[in-house]
């Protein structure tokens, strides 16, 4: 048991286990069954979850964070629609600029938090208040038309796995190798961990961070065009609804990512995720109410970072 | 020695030439035509009091400052700097006091940290491990290896670390900014060693000391700095100690320490530990009296940062008694009269970005103190100059924090003071302050407990010296004994070793 | 205190432009009326202070402003008698609320930002499921004079600002700063800064609470009422000036951020910006006062203190 919690990423898995576990057992001795098709489904919620969840990593591991992703989201998810506008020839343009949009946000946040040397908690904030601005200035509802072509994304599945899973599956294995193998991974710890040493180790740390938070908005960006092939069309307030950013930011520190960076990786992320999604079906089956499971889930988090912070304070003292 | 100096006579070509250097800030000349050179294989000294430039200085070299004036020659080329990594790519390599490195990650990833070798776009770790691992071999260092993570090693260790890195850089000129502050003194052999090698490969080094010692265990030539400007630069062997002070602070070394206490001033038993003992202490048997001061030597790692807290009851004793009772707290201790005046005065002393005032209050408004002498009394009793209150004591001089500091405890008129290496980063003139302080604090009854390292200020301040070896009190020596007669005590093999 | 400088020039010249589009606010009724809309905001950043100096964050004061509006619509149900009870009960949960967060944050180390997180899940969930859902029951007169009435609101500023006042210039108010900037060395110095930390959250909740009373009788019960209120209070604490991450800064200031923020408001309604883009244009503004709050440090911080 020590050794399970002394690293976050295993003790955020075991956890896992063990709610599957508990969950099957408690969903059966409600009449229930817990079937593969169960597990899919929980594959098939959290994508969206997932993928933001891991490009907030990025940017938490970077030292900072994004409060901004659920606007993006709901902005996102309108851009591709209306841009799609039921025509599968556009979905290819769609992407492009969903995506442009959302490099364009990313870069703009990383700027203001580096250059202008804005706090990133006000920085994204204030962001997301331009955005939501912009949302509810041109949109009263959803808008746009996903073509049937691209619905595949949100619904299809190859053999038992959904697309969506397989997307997610896809976006963390990149940024879990990006984070691991190559020189922006590795400056992604150093700035986090001590923006001054990395600094004069000669890493360009505004980049870094300008970087990492461009490649969280395109994941946001990628979970909102996700979002608007399940709606078939765009929604000012899909992202929002879905509390994607803290959420997110919830899920990532599960996973037992330091908040205040350099420390931790996607996996645990994808753990954190897990272990959410998890919670989620199972209270589905067994037909809680869902106010009940946004208490359980605050806490969850509270808990399992308390466990994490006991550690950590051990080792230090 | 013999092969270094033949290498040293077919390759004596300077590689670093600084020359008019000056810089402001916010219109304050902080340095003016300050001129340095070095040359393969030399060990180039830098000293000064705190305030000289010296950081400044080799912060230009780095390339962290631009110089408003002068040049920068490397290699017989005229450099500027914009960012320090182009100071790193031209060769040049600094370790600074308080290290630059990540805790959380391996020392390979480090030392090759900026600049990982890369195969096929990847980071190509094998081959960072391969040469950190080579690195180590050449150093001798075999008690960690590339993968460790840093946070896991010691301080002697982490300082190889930032030496592998200078290396693997190519480093033509090293830079090193107190590299001894932190080490234990058997440490300081080994980077002796390694300072060695370094000369040896041809490397210049730039060494920068407060500890005199060092100096000329070390260097080749001294430069002398003072207020920003250059004053000399000496080959070390044609200058004594004493003309180096004097370069340094225009005066000489007499009159530095107060008269010690007449027997008849030392009064009462303030505080006794007898049996004293936690997981870095054992036997801790201990008497202070009212009107003296008593030094504590040791090594570092022997327990003396750990004797104090536990007085203090910040890491409280668990075994033992000790009258007053044992404080099992911060509060506590403070309430039976205690106070500690921390070694790191930035980082458990002040807090920066509040006023004069507030930290000169901070213990009497912790503790509920009410009978408050003034402020301005109390900055008056520390001779703070000026005595403005609403200044933030980020904005002082080293000197000034610590009397800060001292007025923070004297709110609540200890009975016992102990201090922990209360010089530490001060200059000559405000440490001459201090010493006169603590001696009159004394001689009003406090009795004092003081840690140092520099034996010429334990041996100078003390009335009685307590050495410390292992966590255990190795032995007593009275007033005025040798260094050698300490150092003898602190470093005596144990019956264990 | 000269950080706070620029926070009242730009507050007077938002004041002046509002004065110039609109003469009724130089009137006792109109300035009376931005008072009492001014009140809750700035009484929650009253209340956030104490935590963002300390170096924590609050963000569970927006469902708990909710709560204490939904608990105290469904409990007096327009029984004016159990206007006061509730009352007492309201500044309890706000309390205990704070109590909690302060010590999860203190005694089990979590960081304070996942802490309220935490606490704004569970706090919102919680109330929703006690009444199904959707806010039930409804405000006695009683309760609704204190937000309504702009006599009684500014009544309860005016004793908020100087009780805040008071707690910053008393031992607290000092040994909750140094906690702040340096936590180490208040330790050494014999604060208790655990305690100072949990009694700062303590006053957060409270301040929700009162910000939920005057809130219910201003605004009315709705399930949104306290929607994205911690975001607001931040916003309005750093906009005075007061540095995330603590040990900088003066209440007043933030309070004066608060009055910022709602004027700025007043004057986008005044000029026809509509409701919507109004969040577009106090997004850039935030980042805005920040960046030149925050460009001025650098400078100061390359003074030479460790040449």
């Amino acid at each position: 048991m020590i050794a399970l919690v002394a690293n976050p990423t295993r003790a955020v898995y075991a956890a896992l286990i063990a709610t599957l576990a508990i969950g099957w057992a408690l969903v059966a001795f409600d009449g229930g069954t817990f079937t593969l098709n169960d597990l899919v489904g929980i594959q098939q919620r959290s994508a969206a979850l997932g993928i933001v969840a891991v490009g907030q990593t990025l940017a938490i591991l970077a030292g900072s964070l994004d409060l901004s992703v659920a606007y993006l989201i709901s902005l996102v998810s309108l851009i591709a629609a209306e841009t799609m506008a039921g025509q599968t020839s556009n979905i290819l343009t769609a992407v492009v600029v969903a995506l442009g949009v959302s490099a364009l946000v990313g870069l703009v946040n990383g700027v203001v938090i580096t250059k202008l040397k804005v706090h990133a908690f006000i920085a994204t904030l204030g962001v997301a208040l331009v955005i939501r601005g912009v949302l509810d200035h041109l949109y009263d509802g959803p808008a746009g038309r996903v073509p049937v072509d691209f619905q595949q994304l949100g619904y299809a599945r190859i053999g038992p796995i959904p697309v969506a899973a397989i997307l997610w599956a896809a976006v963390a294995v990149g940024v879990w190798f990006l984070l691991r193998r190559t020189r922006f991974g590795h400056r992604v710890y150093a700035v986090g961990g001590d923006v001054e040493v990395a600094r004069l180790s000669g890493v360009r740390t505004d980049r870094v961070v300008i970087a990492a938070h461009v490649l969280c908005s395109l994941c946001a960006g990628v979970a909102g065009l996700l979002l608007a092939s399940r709606l078939g069309a765009g929604a000012p307030t899909v992202g929002t609804d879905g509390g994607y950013d803290l959420e997110s930011i919830a899920a990532v520190v599960l996973g037992g990512t330091a908040l205040a960076g350099g420390r931790g990786g996607v996996a645990g992320t994808v753990g954190g995720v897990l272990l959410l999604a998890v919670l989620d079906s199972v209270f589905n089956q067994l037909e809680v109410n869902s106010f009940f499971k946004d208490v359980v889930r605050g806490v969850v988090i509270v808990v399992a970072v308390a466990v994490y912070a006991r550690r950590t304070g051990r080792r230090a003292s | 020695m013999e092969d270094i100096n033949q290498k040293r006579a077919e390759s004596a070509q300077v590689i670093l030439r600084m020359t008019g250097i000056g810089k402001s800030f916010l219109g304050i000349r902080v340095l003016r035509g300050i001129d340095l050179s070095a040359t393969a294989g030399e060990v180039h000294a830098v000293v000064g009091e705190n305030g000289a430039g010296k950081s400044t200085l080799m912060k230009i070299l780095a390339g962290v400052h631009q110089p408003d004036e002068g040049t920068v020659e490397i290699g017989g080329e005229t450099r500027s700097f914009a960012h320090p990594v182009e100071a790193q790519r031209a060769g040049v390599a600094i370790i600074y006091q308080e290290f630059n490195l990540l805790p959380e990650r391996s020392v390979a990833d480090n030392v090759f940290l900026g600049r990982e070798p890369t195969r096929r776009g990847l980071v190509d770790r094998a081959a960072m491990d391969e040469a950190t691992s080579r690195l180590l071999d050449e150093l001798d260092e075999h008690s960690f290896g590339p993968r460790a993570l840093v946070k896991d090693l010691s301080v002697a260790q982490q300082q190889v670390v930032e030496i592998v890195k200078a290396l693997s850089v190519d480093a033509r000129i090293v830079v090193m900014d107190e590299p001894t502050a932190a080490l234990a003194e058997h440490e300081v052999e080994l980077l002796y060693r390694l300072i060695r090698r370094l000369q040896g490969r041809g490397i210049a080094v730039l060494y920068i000391s407060h500890r005199l010692r060092e100096v000329f265990d070390l260097a080749d030539r001294v430069t002398v700095l003072k207020d920003g400007a250059h004053v000399a630069t000496v080959p070390a062997k044609d200058v004594t100690t004493g003309e180096l002070v004097k370069m340094m602070v225009g005066r000489e070394l007499d009159a530095y320490f107060p008269a010690k206490a007449e027997e008849s001033a030392i009064g009462e038993v303030r505080l006794t530990v007898r049996g004293g003992g936690n997981g870095k202490l054992d036997g801790i048997d201990l008497e202070l009296r009212a009107g003296e001061i008593v030094g504590v030597a040791g090594l570092q790692g022997s327990g003396r940062s750990s004797l104090v807290k536990a007085i203090f009851g910040a890491e409280p004793f668990t075994r033992g008694e000790m009258t007053p009772a044992r404080p099992a707290s911060v509060r506590a201790g403070v309430a039976a009269g205690i106070g500690l005046v921390t070694e790191d005065r930035k980082a458990e002393g002040l807090a920066l970005n509040q006023s004069v005032r507030d930290n000169a209050l901070l213990v009497a408004r912790a503790i509920g103190h009410r009978s408050r002498t003034t402020v301005s009394d109390l900055l008056r009793r520390v001779q703070l100059a000026p005595p403005r209150q609403e200044t933030e004591v980020k904005y002082l001089s080293g000197g000034n924090q610590q009397k800060v500091v001292l007025a923070k405890w004297l709110t609540v008129s200890p009975k016992v003071l102990l201090f922990d290496e209360p010089t530490r980063g001060v200059d000559v003139g405000a440490k001459a302050a201090i010493h006169d302080l603590m001696r009159e604090l004394a001689n009003a009854g406090t009795a004092i407990l003081m840690i140092s390292s520099e034996l010429p200020e334990l041996i100078g301040m003390s009335d009685r010296i307590v050495v410390l070896r292992d966590g255990r009190v190795a032995g007593q020596l009275p007033a005025g004994s040798s260094e050698e007669a300490v150092m003898a005590l602190a470093a005596a093999d144990g019956v264990a070793a | 205190m000269k950080r706070a400088i620029p926070i009242f020039v730009v507050l007077a010249g938002l004041l002046v432009a509002i004065a110039v589009a609109n003469p009724f606010f130089l009137e006792p009724a109109g300035f009376l009326a931005f008072l009492k809309r001014v009140a809750p905001l700035a009484i929650l950043a009253a209340g956030q202070y104490f935590v963002i100096v300390s170096g924590e964050f609050d963000l569970s004061v927006g469902s708990l402003v909710t709560v204490e509006v939904v608990v105290a619509a469904r409990l007096i149900d327009g029984d004016e008698a159990m206007t006061w009870p509730v009352l007492i009960l309201l500044v309890v949960i706000g309390l205990l609320v704070g109590l909690v967060n302060g010590l999860v944050t203190t005694k089990l180390r979590v960081p304070s930002f996942i802490t309220t997180l935490g606490a704004m899940l569970i706090l919102s969930g919680a109330v929703f499921l006690w009444t199904g859902g959707a806010p039930r029951g409804a405000l006695s007169q009683g309760f609704r004079v204190f937000g309504r009435e702009g006599v009684w609101a500014v009544a309860i500023l005016v004793v908020v600002v100087i009780a805040a006042v008071l707690l910053m210039r008393a031992d607290f108010g000092r040994t909750l700063v140094a906690a702040g900037d340096n936590e180490k060395a208040a330790r050494l110095s014999g604060v208790r800064v655990d305690r100072v930390r949990v009694f700062a959250f303590v006053l957060s909740g409270l301040s929700a609470a009162v910000a939920g009373i005057l809130l219910g009788g201003f605004a009315g019960v709705s399930a949104q009422v306290g929607q994205s209120l911690e975001f607001q209070a931040i916003t309005a604490v750093v906009l005075g000036g007061v540095v995330l991450g603590g040990g900088r800064g003066h209440v007043v200031a933030a309070i004066a951020g608060a009055f910022t923020l709602e004027a700025l408001f007043t004057l986008l309604n005044l000029h026809g910006i509509s409701g919507a883009l109004e969040y577009a244009v106090q997004g850039v503004i935030i980042i805005a006062a920040v960046a030149v709050g925050g460009l001025r440090l650098p400078s100061l911080r390359l003074s030479p203190s460790k040449v």
